[in-house]
Parts: C-alpha cells; structure tokens; sequence
C-alpha cells in the first residue's frame, strides 16, 4: 500500500477513477463465481435440501404406509384368528357329538353283548339244572330204593310199586318246591 | 508486470484477485462435490456459509420464491467480498482485494442492475412512477420528494455501496500500514526508550488486525444485505 501510495503520489492516480485493467479484473472474477454459483454449487445444494427434505417426507410417508400394512396384517391376523377359533369349537362340538353317540352305540353293544351273555348263561344254567334234576332223580330214586332194600333186608329194585312211589314223591317234593318259590 | 500498458495489466492486487478466485472456486467446487445427506465437517461448513445467504438473507428479505431468483447474485456477491477482504488481514499478502474501486464499483452496478431489472420485470411501467412519484404523496410534494427518489435511489445506491466497502478496506489497510510502519520504525531506527512505544503500536497493529476480521466479515454481509434490500423494495408491491 506504501507503494500504492507513492505510485498515487507521482502519477497523482485518483483512487476513485478505476484503471481499466482493474474493471477486468473485477468483471472476470465476478463472472466466473457467479457462474460456478449459479450453474454449479446452489443447484447441488438445491438437490441436496430437496432430496434431505424428500428423504424426511418420504420417511413419515413409509412410516404412515408400514402403520397401515401392520394394521391391516392384524386385522388378517385377528379374522384369522376368530376363524380358527370358530373351526376349532365347531370341531370340539362336532367331537363331542360323535363322542357322545360313539359312546351310547357302545353302551347299548355293551348292554346287549351282557343281556346276550346273561341269557346264555341263564339258559345253561337252567340245562345243566334240568340235566342235574334228571339226574339227581335218578340217582335219589335208586339211593333211596337201596336204602330202603337194606332196611326191609331184599331188594325193591325190581319192584314197580316201590319205583313209582318214589316217583310220586319226588313229583311231590318238586310241586311244593314250586308252589315255595 | 504483465501486459502492462494493456487493459489486461497484471500487478500484485490484480494476480491476488484471480487467486482468491481460483481458491473461491475450489472450496465451493470440492465442498460440493459429493453432497451426502447427512454432511460431514467441510460439507458441513460450506453448507452453513451457503445458508446464511439462502435463509438468513435472501429468504428473509425476499421470500422463498424471489429468494431463490436472486440467490446465485446475492451468494456470489457474499463470498466474493469475503473472500477478497480477507486477503487484508493473511500475513504476506496484506492487503484486500476490495481496496481497490474497480471490485466494489463492479459489484454495486451488478446490484444496480439486479433491483432495476427486477422492479421493471415485476411492474412495468409502474416501477418507474412508483419509485420517482409514490404513489400517496399529495402532488406539490413531488417537487420535492421526486429528486430526492431519484437522487437516492438511482444515484446514491451505488455510489455509497462502492464507497462503504472502499473505504472500509482502505482505511483498514492504511491503519494497519500505519501501526506495524511506526512498530519498524520505533523500534529499528529510534531504539532505546521508543522500543516502548514500539510494543504499544505492535499490540494495536495486531488488535487491529482483529478487528479487520471482523470488518471482512460485516462488510461482506452489509454489502450483501443491502443488495437483498434493494431487491426487496423494487419487488414490493407499494413503493
């Protein structure tokens, strides 16, 4: 500046009457960072805010879109849900009613397998009765022919008053028996 | 000095000039470059020296739309003259590259032309009258009022913003010359007792140089902030 000065002092420059080398040296620069300004830097920053605030945007946008699928997925879910409860208790029934007739039918196979084995038995028994009084008959008959043989000292055995005496009474004692029971 | 003699006359300020141009031009250029999302430090800084034009000038004054119209003048001329003035104050180059009038006058006529083209863009035919007869003013005052618009705004606008920047770099220049000039002479000439004096200049020299910080910066925004303004009363709808 010292220099400038003297330089001012010898060829009395005014400062305020700009040289010509000096106004190009203003136009250039201004011109020049004005257009990297202008075309280049504010536009990258111009993406860059639009995209920073689409990027905020289109995160609440997701944020709202994913809340609605989620909704959705849970009503899904709980429809879903209801239906499989409604599945599974409509099964349980269906169960319980086959249960239940599964068990009556073996019930009623049960009562009348018993009733079969109840009256086969009871039959037997009246056979195996009827054969033991045919035989106890005979035996008795003959028993109580040879006891009395032996009491009287000859034999009744062929003696056909004796055989039907003991037939009488035994008719006797099985019609009393009767009329007992 | 080269092409001395031709309108392309190279000399200290001039190469000082295209340098700040050229270092301009790459900080905003490798500062852009590749644009995150989230930034990182330099993206980070460059971002937020762009965005005090963007908000704190231009959409203030001039809204979102107009904004970003004049964004690419008004964030040229922010950086230009932050730049330029800041060479004043970096030990070895010592001095601006505003203190010199072609860079402060070349910018007001941008200024200039900017607020005349807009208002003309915005109302024609109406600019004209509204700026040199506002419109509410009872007639016999236009006598008065008319050339006093005309004064300051066709005249005065310029001249002062070419001026205030001038001069601010100026006299920063001259005081500093002034402080650091009288530092060498106390000291290496005088000796002895002005070695005193001496210090005392030197600590002022290098407040000062403080302080021209300080005025790079404010002059820049001034310069700036007056530009948007300008803009902002000829896009207005009332004058």
């Amino acid at each position: 500046m010292l220099d400038a000065l003297t330089i001012a002092a010898e060829e009395t420059v005014n400062p305020l009457l700009p040289a010509w080398y000096d106004i190009v040296y203003s136009i250039i620069p201004f011109l020049l960072v004005l257009l990297v300004f202008w075309k280049v830097v504010l536009p990258r920053m111009q993406k860059t805010l639009d995209e920073r605030s689409a990027k905020i945007e289109g995160g609440i946008k997701q944020a709202e879109t994913a809340q609605a699928e989620a909704k959705a997925a849970l009503e899904e879910y709980n429809k879903l849900l209801a239906e499989a409860r409604a599945e599974a208790s409509k099964i349980r029934e269906q169960a319980r009613v086959d249960g239940g007739a599964i068990l009556a039918e073996l019930k009623e196979q049960a009562n009348a397998e018993a009733a079969r084995i109840t009256a086969t038995a009871q039959q037997q028994i009246e056979a195996e009765r009827q054969a033991a009084l045919v035989s106890l008959r005979a035996e008795v008959g003959s028993l109580a022919l040879d006891l009395a043989s032996g009491v009287i000292g000859e034999s009744l055995a062929d003696d056909k008053r004796a055989t039907a005496m003991v037939d009488r009474f035994l008719a006797d004692l099985e019609s009393s028996e009767k009329a007992a029971k | 000095m080269l092409f001395e003699g031709t309108p392309f006359e190279l000399n200290r300020i001039m190469i000082l000039r295209l340098v700040v141009v050229a270092l301009l031009i790459l900080v905003f250029w490798l500062g852009t470059r590749k644009m995150q999302l989230v930034p990182g430090r330099f993206q980070g800084a460059v971002e937020m020296g762009l965005d005090l034009v963007r908000v704190n000038i231009a959409e203030d004054l001039l809204g979102k739309k107009d904004g970003r119209r004049f964004l690419p003048l008004l964030t040229t001329i922010f950086f230009l003259v932050l730049f330029m003035n800041l060479t004043g104050i970096i030990p070895g180059i010592n001095i601006a590259g505003t203190s010199v009038i072609g860079l402060p006058l070349v910018l007001a006529i941008a200024s200039y032309i900017a607020f005349i083209y807009a208002g003309l863009r915005k109302h024609p035919g109406a600019f004209l009258r509204n700026a040199l007869f506002p419109p509410g003013v009872p007639w016999p005052l236009y006598i008065i009022v008319t050339p006093i618009e005309f004064v300051s705004m066709f005249i005065l606008r310029p001249i002062t913003l070419t001026l205030r920047l001038l001069m601010n770099m100026v006299v920063g220049h001259l005081l500093l010359v002034l402080f650091f000039s009288a530092s060498a002479f106390f000291m290496t000439d005088l000796g002895g007792g002005w070695i005193l004096a001496g210090v005392g200049t030197q600590v002022f020299g290098i407040a000062f140089t403080f302080f021209e910080i300080l005025v790079a910066v404010l002059q820049a925004y001034v310069f700036t902030l007056l530009t948007a303004v300008y803009l902002q009363l000829a896009l207005a709808e009332e004058h």
